[in-house]
């Protein structure tokens, strides 16, 4: 029995799917869902969302939010969530450098460095997720 | 009796109003079009929201939560949603009448801070003589962004929770006991213009803090089985009821930012009409004068033959 997934943002509905195995990050680490799972409730992490459907691999990135898992209905609630096809590779590449940038700044009074490392995960996850469309 | 020349003047001056006013009522079409779009798209998120909320509700204890618990006393923080530019009709006036009252209710600023988003608000208060904590202007010209919702949610959170200063909310974990005894405000309350149809706003004054009306206590009682929560069930409620705050304020944006442009289509229709009433009217007048100008022409010119 496959397991029924939905993945939502603040704008839109991003994705409605069957599928059997779900992997994502939680707060503590990567989460592996698999169809019978127990009732569950988790603040998401950011990071790389992977679906496998029929032995096909998706792969979304997300950033912060939540899921929750009932009766192997799998409702994820992010912030941010983009699928590997809409991640733009050059774009992440410019932010990451951007932020690498700011962080290996001399200065380091001038550097917010909370955002500017923020940005610089956010980036990567982009770039991991984008890669993957191969 | 004017004359023919100044009718004619006045048929082209109406013309041209009438142009504009259509043109923006075109634009207005197509602006509500889209907001309309993304009102529907933010349902989704929040009812799966609200879904999730309840779930928890029913198995932990939320009345502990500080965001839930009613308080009796301190002041109202009252958050006024307005449009930025006017030409749509009563959207604003509707909305500045029912702060007006509300404010008289509530005894002005000496009970209550104001937040204002949208200049019709800020320059109402200000006409009235209101002081206002903040009031932002020209956020959203374009269309409503999820993160210009979050921001200003921070702040007011902020404000609530009596936190000085850093409005940033961290995600996990309560608020530090002693905030919560510096609380800043007794309630915090919206007053925007929801959106019922193109035609149609409503206004309408939502209580954002403290929260209330998830609580499903009628909800049958917490199924059995074991929920597991990471971190921890209370870290997520948490969590939880802080987007509720963002993703509420989001959908009061999406609306009024809809409702305005809804309102300034039905304006501008009927002032297009207007001006079409007019100019039939103006040119009636003008092939009377007309008439009765060679009618007179006429006269002089048979009256002047007979007298020969």
């Amino acid at each position: 029995m496959p397991l029924s997934v939905e993945i939502l943002t603040p704008n839109r509905l991003l994705l409605q799917d069957e599928v059997d195995e779900l992997n994502l990050p939680g707060t503590e680490g990567y989460l592996g869902i698999l169809p019978g799972h127990i009732a569950f409730l988790t603040n998401l992490g950011q990071g790389e969302l992977m679906l496998r459907k029929d032995g096909q691999q998706r792969y979304l990135a997300v950033f912060r939010g939540y899921m929750e898992v009932n009766d192997d209905k799998v409702t994820v609630l992010a912030e941010v969530a983009e699928d590997m096809a809409e991640i733009d590779p050059d774009r992440a590449n410019s932010a990451r450098d951007r932020a690498m940038e700011r962080l290996r700044g001399g200065d380091a009074q001038a550097v917010d460095f909370d955002r500017a490392s923020a940005a610089l995960q956010r980036a990567l996850v982009r770039l991991q997720v984008s890669a993957r469309r191969g | 009796m004017p004359s023919l020349r100044d009718i004619r003047r006045r048929i082209a001056s109406v013309k041209n109003t009438q142009q504009i006013t259509n043109a923006m009522k075109m634009v207005s079409a197509a602006k509500l079009q889209r907001a309309q779009d993304r009102v529907l798209a933010a349902r989704p998120y929040s009812q799966r929201l609200r879904q999730v909320l309840e779930h928890l509700d029913a198995r932990v204890r939320p009345d502990i939560h500080p965001l839930l618990a009613p308080r009796d006393h301190g002041r109202t923080l009252l958050v006024l949603v307005t449009s930025d530019r006017g030409l749509c009709g009563g959207f604003n006036g509707n909305v500045q009448r029912a702060a007006a009252e509300l404010l008289r209710e509530l005894g002005g600023n000496d009970n209550v801070d104001i937040i204002t988003i949208g200049r019709k608000g800020r320059d109402f208060l200000t006409y009235r003589r209101y002081q206002m904590q903040a009031s932002y202007m020209d956020l959203f010209t374009r269309q409503v962004a999820y993160e210009q919702a979050v921001e200003l949610a921070a702040t007011i959170l902020a404000a609530y929770e009596g936190k000085p200063g850093d409005a940033e909310d961290d995600d996990y974990g309560y608020p530090d006991e002693d905030s919560e005894a510096a609380a800043g405000y007794k309630n915090v309350l919206v007053l925007y213009n929801r959106f019922g149809s193109a035609v149609q706003q409503v206004v309408t004054t939502l209580q954002l803090l403290p929260m209330s009306g998830h609580t499903t206590t009628d909800a049958e009682p917490s199924e059995p089985f074991d929920f597991i929560y990471e971190p921890s069930a209370e870290a997520v409620l948490d969590s939880l009821l802080r987007r509720e705050v963002d993703v509420q304020l989001f959908q009061v944006l999406l609306e009024s930012f809809a409702g305005e442009h809804g309102a300034r289509m039905t304006a501008m229709d009927s002032a297009t009409e207007n001006a079409s009433e007019m100019i039939a009217s103006l040119t009636l007048t003008f092939n009377r004068a007309r008439q009765a100008a060679i009618t007179k022409e006429l006269i002089e010119v048979v009256s002047g033959a007979d007298a020969l």
